[in-house]
């Protein structure tokens, strides 16, 4: 093998793992000849040899040349066109002569060229918009990530391998194994990666950096790949070309590995978004994802489009959920179907994903002039009370830090043995669910029950749980009753992103697990410290320390500035674990706690939203709120 | 065939639905953002969900139980699922809104 550079696939590679796949392809018998630049081909009927720059020559019976594609730019240039090494193009892939446009491996945009499919797909989509006057996309370049699967060598490199000044290096190295693995760091986000011999954490760096993900939190650990505490459904694995066949990969549609395989190849899928559609695998709750775009990478090898798109919010549209959230705040858009309409959206109707995210957009961008609409609420939030699997409806009211009085158990016990509730169960939440309701009876139940909606059902604030504390327990250092029945009258009806769990422990022995929720919150000698971030569900994630404060007050300012900037920022659907992973604890930290302006005002607008919240159970009860509880006719035989 | 008048169109929400309890099972009526109502059996092949409960959008209701995409004109179940749910004629004349019912076999 001849090449002119110091070492072998230098795009791809830096001289460290140059040096790698050299050794391994010589072990395979290939002899390498680096740094030499050819400068004849000899022989007259046939060739006999090569002579090099340098004068030295090398016989030869067959001379196979690998040089790459050029453009081919000969009409363009006879044309009159502007061209460099391609045609050059700008963002919208329009070339010099307006009337002309150019996509694909003839094109040169913003001095690159791109010889992959997945680049040119995203130029043809772009270039596509403009011709039909639409005018909206803009071209910047693509990110690629190159993987190989050559004689049994892994090798995998995307973005800025080769790293320098202002960057950060985290490298593996294990020679006798021919391992060699470099992430490239700048500002605490992955700028590039190279993978050698084991390229498993390819998709998942390829994610951070396309997401553009604050790696921070664990830095140490980036090149061993992800390590999770526990992802629930397939016993937390995290290696798919490990597994069996039969292994079992979608635990919540019950797909095994081997039919995920067989789709991809028979049915040509290509993209996540294709396997779900036609296998349901990874549609559900989603915590296989990451095993089934493993399965993606390592069935379609080269073929893989892992390159980044932007992600649009739904089929519906092309725009994502920042662009759509930014025009509902620019344009003042009130509510879903002002929203659908001035946005083109291609459903007029929506769909079961748009609606329910720009109800939430619209809600909190406009508390109190943006139409809480009924109909792109999710059944369980229009109903106000959680579905089950035969269509009747579980009702859970408040029960304020989890402490309850003689009065309000017996009330919730008559209504159930009058109504006959199936079944009454304790949730995790620390409270009281009479499951079992029908429809037509939840009015009349609140009624009888006179207490709050516990919002058991909603992408909302759930519980503050607490253990007992300095009330009555030997080691408590805090009333952490007293602080989590405070926080839950002080946040309740708070609409979120997603499910929002609080909790409040009254010493470091935590029997209240406030470090696997959003908000946890545990009683220390000297006052209380403040965690954020943590999930004991799908994917358990321990809570980060956000910082420590002395009474009550703060705790309270904290957790509503916390929680404020949590629905502002966060995507519909995003739970705080992983959006304190994406934004970074110490952006966090900046806006929340160190800076005390900030921190008032994001306090502010959480009060100022609640204000605008009512109990949903009262206005039920009152005729100003209509859950069409009842059949619209009942036609006798 | 009989048809029954269950009231103003305006008793269904838009983009979602009511049901009416029928000798032939519930019935799900569910309206779309152009006031087309369709009606079909209220029970989502896969589960039995209540289909009135769902997302309405164009000719697809989406079951509020697992999110099964049902086509209110074919009355079945979209890709990559499968199933059927039984359509019912609809008529709306002023609005008002009219179900058509086979009378049952004696």
């Amino acid at each position: 093998m001849v090449h002119r550079r110091a070492w072998p696939l230098d795009k791809q590679l830096d001289a460290r793992g140059g040096k790698l796949l050299q050794t391994a392809m010589e072990v395979r018998g290939v002899r390498f000849l680096l740094g030499k630049e050819s400068a004849a081909v000899l022989g007259d009927t046939h060739v006999i040899g090569l002579r090099f720059t340098d004068g030295s020559e090398i016989p030869a019976d067959v001379l196979v040349m690998t040089i790459g594609i050029k453009p081919r730019i000969e009409i363009a240039q006879a044309a009159g066109l502007q061209c460099e090494a391609g045609i050059l193009v700008d963002d919208t892939l329009q070339t010099y002569d307006p009337r002309i446009y150019a996509v694909g491996e003839c094109v040169q945009h913003r001095g690159q060229t791109y010889g992959l499919v997945a680049p040119l797909f995203e130029q043809a989509k772009v270039a596509a918009n403009h011709l039909a006057e639409y005018g909206r996309m803009r071209y910047q370049g693509s990110v690629t990530s190159t993987k190989l699967k050559v004689t049994g060598i892994e090798l995998f490199s995307a973005g800025d391998f080769m790293g320098g000044d202002h960057c950060e290096e985290v490298t593996l190295l294990d020679s006798s194994q021919g391992i060699y693995k470099k992430v490239i760091l700048r500002d605490n986000k992955v700028v590039g990666g190279l993978l050698y011999g084991d390229t498993s954490i390819g998709p998942w760096l390829f994610q951070l950096m396309r997401d553009g993900t604050d790696v921070s939190a664990f830095r140490d650990n980036i090149v061993f790949g992800e390590t999770h505490l526990g992802d629930s459904g397939h016993a937390g694995e995290n290696q798919a070309s490990r597994l069996a066949d039969g292994t079992e990969i979608c635990g919540c549609n019950g797909i095994a590995k081997g039919s995920i395989v067989k789709a991809i190849r028979e049915q040509g899928l290509f993209t996540l978004e294709e396997v779900r559609k036609c296998t349901k695998a990874s549609a559900s709750c989603g915590s296989c994802t990451g095993l089934v775009e493993q399965l993606l990478a390592s069935t379609l090898g080269g073929f893989y489009d892992s390159t980044p798109k932007k992600k649009a919010l739904c089929g519906c549209t092309d725009l994502s959920h920042q662009e759509v959230r930014d025009a509902i705040l620019a344009e003042k858009l009130l509510s879903v179907r002002q929203t659908l309409a001035y946005l083109d959206w291609r459903h007029p109707g929506g769909c079961a994903t748009c609606r329910p995210a720009i109800n939430y957009y619209v809600r909190t961008a406009w508390p109190a002039e943006g139409l809480d609409d009924a109909q792109s609420r999710f059944i369980n939030e229009r109903a106000h009370a959680n579905i089950q699997r035969d269509g009747t409806y579980s009702v859970v009211p408040r029960i304020y830090g989890g402490v309850t009085s003689p009065a309000a158990l017996k009330r919730i016990a008559e209504v159930a043995e009058r109504h006959n509730v199936p079944m009454v169960k304790f949730t995790g939440g620390q409270r009281l669910d009479l499951l079992g309701v029908k429809k037509e009876d939840l009015p009349q139940i609140w009624a009888e029950l006179d207490m709050p909606s516990g919002h058991a059902y909603g992408k909302a604030l759930r519980t503050v749980k607490s253990c007992v504390g300095t009330d009555f327990c030997r080691f408590g250092v805090q009333d952490s009753t007293r602080l989590a029945i405070a926080l839950e009258r002080g946040l309740e009806r708070m609409w979120a992103p997603h499910k929002v769990k609080l909790a409040v422990s009254g010493c470091p022995r935590n029997c209240a697990e406030s470090t696997i929720k959003d908000f946890g919150i545990i009683g220390v000698d000297s006052g209380w410290e403040l965690y954020v971030g943590g999930n004991g569900g799908m994917k358990v994630r321990a809570a980060d320390l956000l910082c420590k404060v002395k009474t009550h007050e703060e705790v309270l300012e904290v957790a509503k500035a916390f929680l404020q900037m949590y629905r502002e920022d966060a995507q519909y659907l995003e739970r705080t674990a992983p959006w304190v992973e994406r934004v970074g604890l110490d952006h966090i930290k900046a806006v929340v706690v160190e800076d005390l302006e900030s921190r008032r005002q994001l306090a502010a607008r959480m009060d100022f939203a609640l204000s605008q919240e009512k109990d949903p159970w009262a206005e039920a009860i009152s005729g100003r709120l209509n859950i069409h509880a009842a059949p619209l006719r009942r036609i006798p035989a | 065939m009989e048809w029954l008048a269950l009231g103003n169109i305006e008793e269904i929400p838009a983009l979602g639905g009511r049901y009416v309890e029928t000798p032939q099972g519930q019935i799900a009526l569910l309206r779309n953002e152009n006031d087309e109502v369709f009606a079909v059996s209220n029970r989502c092949p896969h589960r039995g969900g209540p289909l009135s409960e769902g997302f309405v959008s164009g000719k697809t209701v989406f079951c509020p139980l697992h999110n099964w995409q049902i086509d209110l004109e074919k009355g079945e179940a979209m890709a990559p699922d499968h199933g059927c749910v039984k359509t019912f004629p609809v008529r709306i004349e002023e609005q008002q809104v009219w179900l058509g019912l086979e009378k049952a076999a004696q």
